[in-house]
């Protein structure tokens, strides 16, 4: 059948002729469409609302939005709190894992697989984080109260969790001892992508340490997993889940929503504080996506 | 003059790394591997700790569990908090088999539609232009920045209108829309060198073809990595709103319920349950690391 140019690149032929494209994303477009953004459009629906989950929601306008930025103590507090810990600890698990990841990737097999075990047993270890909160318990039972009494550090046993000065620090801790998980992976994955005929090629050209190696090689090779590890590491940083414990020392974003929507049933504000979230979350991630632009030059 | 010094530096430098190379690709020293041998120990021990305290809490008999001031090891390792798990466990309406089936299923059909269904997805994504791609992957990533708290209750209502509430499909489907999984499977596809694909198609394959014969084998390590993923999101996955006939819940929720509606008695039989649940997810995890740990090698294309 002879086509000429404008036919060919004309929608309608294009689409017909990607036909098989389509048959491969329809399973997926389905589950995505169904569970993922239906949910999603609703919740934003939802934000103009006021509903409390046991009558039918009341349209409210913008009043969620007014009111989380002019009669929200919490909210305030809940943002200063998250940005606090996702600059403090989102940059820096992502360094941490892509270094661990690069160590680990030059190791011998079997010691590598132990210490990938190792390095994921945080993740894998599902529930376990609630071992830090017995570790760090308030009265002298906890572990890490105890070792510091009989060391002679301190003389009573500190509230971690309800003092305010240190529950930020001990969530910091459980957050970094969190953090080698989704990105850790999917570097080490990555790493055994890289094209290794592009390490000889590298000794030749004059490259001396393995820091040289990894700027020019290693890291421009990976940089569709850098940016997945990117994005996945800005979703961990955004929605760490705090504690609404004492004075909201530890409320986060995501701790605030959960107890708007799930303990308050306020749904309609809590969809609103997720939407703001999302913004949030929106904009940091295209200014990473500026900086990863840069890897490699 | 200047350029036979050029000369013999560049021979030397050939030379020594013929020699220091040998078997190995980049370039080491002793030090520097001393140094990170130090580094990785310090860390991973800090990382395991936790991991090493459950199991070892796990081990104490009773006396020790709640003992003043509280030790970090064990003196006399039982396995009688097993024991008392088996035993609780046994005693219910639904038997543990059942439970353990329950999760199987629904973590093992959740885990290979993940696979299948991103990877299919990616595929077109990463490597074929077809109309609406930018638009599409666009979605996907922005959707995956909306937390999942808010939307728990429309995909409840959806679940209850297609009447899926209280069977496996109410803890398997949602999760298939979710968005990590084709991204990551995206990233990694980019990464196959276009020719091979080109090649694929002189030579008759369809899309189809391609997807299974040259596209998956080359992405080994990401959807290994993305098995466990799901497989572990899954796994300790509470069934929540979603699943109320007890005969259908998976293990995690009923070992939630026996362990903490019972409160401190049970301590015990919480730790050897957190021990418990632990074990598939790494079993499942040093296999595919096994797995993950070749290297791809890139002897396909010859340019």
């Amino acid at each position: 059948m002879k086509r000429n140019k404008a036919q060919e690149y004309s929608l309608a032929s294009r689409i017909k002729r990607n036909w098989q494209s389509y048959v491969l994303l329809t399973p997926y477009t389905i589950c995505f469409f169904l569970f993922t953004l239906l949910p999603l459009v609703v919740a934003v629906v939802l934000s103009f609302t006021y509903f409390n989950m046991l009558t039918p929601p009341k349209f409210i306008g913008w009043q969620n939005y007014l009111r989380m930025f002019t009669d929200d103590d919490i909210f305030i507090k809940s943002i200063k709190n998250t940005l606090i810990v996702a600059f403090v600890t989102g940059p820096a698990s992502y360094l941490l894992c892509y270094i661990f990841a690069w160590l680990i990737n030059d190791l011998p097999k079997p010691v590598r697989t132990f210490t990938t075990v190792v390095f994921y047993a945080p993740v894998l270890s599902g529930q376990a984080s609630v071992i830090w909160d017995y570790l760090f318990s308030s009265d002298s039972y906890g572990f890490i109260n105890n070792v510091l009494i009989s060391f002679g550090v301190i003389s009573s046993p500190i509230a971690w969790s309800t003092d305010t000065d240190y529950a930020m620090l001990v969530m910091i801790i459980k957050i970094f001892w969190a953090s080698l998980g989704t990105g850790f992976l999917s570097f080490l994955a990555g790493f055994k992508c890289v094209d290794s005929s592009l390490f000889e090629a590298g000794m030749i050209d004059g490259i001396e340490n393995r820091l040289q190696e990894a700027w020019y090689i290693t890291l421009p090779s990976m940089k569709p997993q850098l940016v997945f590890g990117a994005v996945m590491q800005i979703v961990t940083s955004f929605t760490i889940l705090g504690s609404s414990n004492a004075q909201y020392a530890t409320q986060t974003l995501l701790s605030h929503i959960v107890d708007v929507s799930n303990v308050r049933y306020e749904m309609g504000y809590g969809c609103a504080l997720a939407t703001v979230l999302f913004l949030f979350m929106y904009f940091a991630k295209k200014l990473i996506m500026m900086l990863l632009e840069r890897v490699g030059t | 003059m200047k350029r036979k010094n050029k000369e013999i530096n560049s021979n030397k430098k050939i030379r020594h790394m013929r020699a220091s190379a040998g078997a190995k690709k980049q370039i080491r020293s002793l030090g520097g591997n001393i140094l990170v041998g130090v580094i990785l120990a310090l860390v991973g021990s800090f990382l395991a700790l936790p991991l090493v305290y459950a199991v070892i809490t796990a081990l104490k008999p009773i006396d020790e569990l709640f003992i003043f001031p509280p030790r970090f090891f064990v003196r006399n390792p039982t396995l009688d908090n097993f024991v008392d798990l088996i035993d609780l466990c046994a005693n219910g309406r639904v038997p543990f088999t059942k439970y353990l089936f329950n999760s199987i299923f629904i973590s093992v059909c959740y885990t290979v539609l993940q696979v299948l269904f991103s990877s299919a997805a990616a595929y077109p994504l990463a490597k074929i232009d077809f109309p609406g791609r930018a638009l599409y992957f666009k979605v996907i990533v922005t959707s995956l920045l909306f937390t999942t708290t808010v939307t728990q209750l429309p995909i409840y209502i959806i679940l209850s209108e297609m009447e899926l509430i209280d069977s496996y499909w109410a803890m398997i489907l949602p999760p298939l829309g979710g968005t990590m999984s084709v991204f990551l499977m995206k990233q990694f596809m980019e990464q196959i060198p276009q020719a091979i694909i080109e090649a694929a198609r002189i030579d008759g394959c369809n899309e189809f073809k391609v997807f299974f014969n040259i596209i998956i084998p080359n992405v080994k390590p990401a959807w290994l990595t993305l098995i466990i993923f799901a497989f572990q999101a899954i796994w300790n996955a509470q069934s929540g709103i979603l699943i109320f006939r007890e005969d259908l819940r998976p293990l995690p929720t009923m070992i939630g319920q026996i362990v903490t509606g019972n409160g401190i008695a049970r301590a015990g039989a919480g730790s050897a349950a957190t021990v418990f649940l632990m074990v598939p997810p790494i079993v499942l995890f040093i296999f595919t690391q096994s797995g993950v740990m070749e290297t791809m090698a890139s002897a396909a294309i010859k340019e």
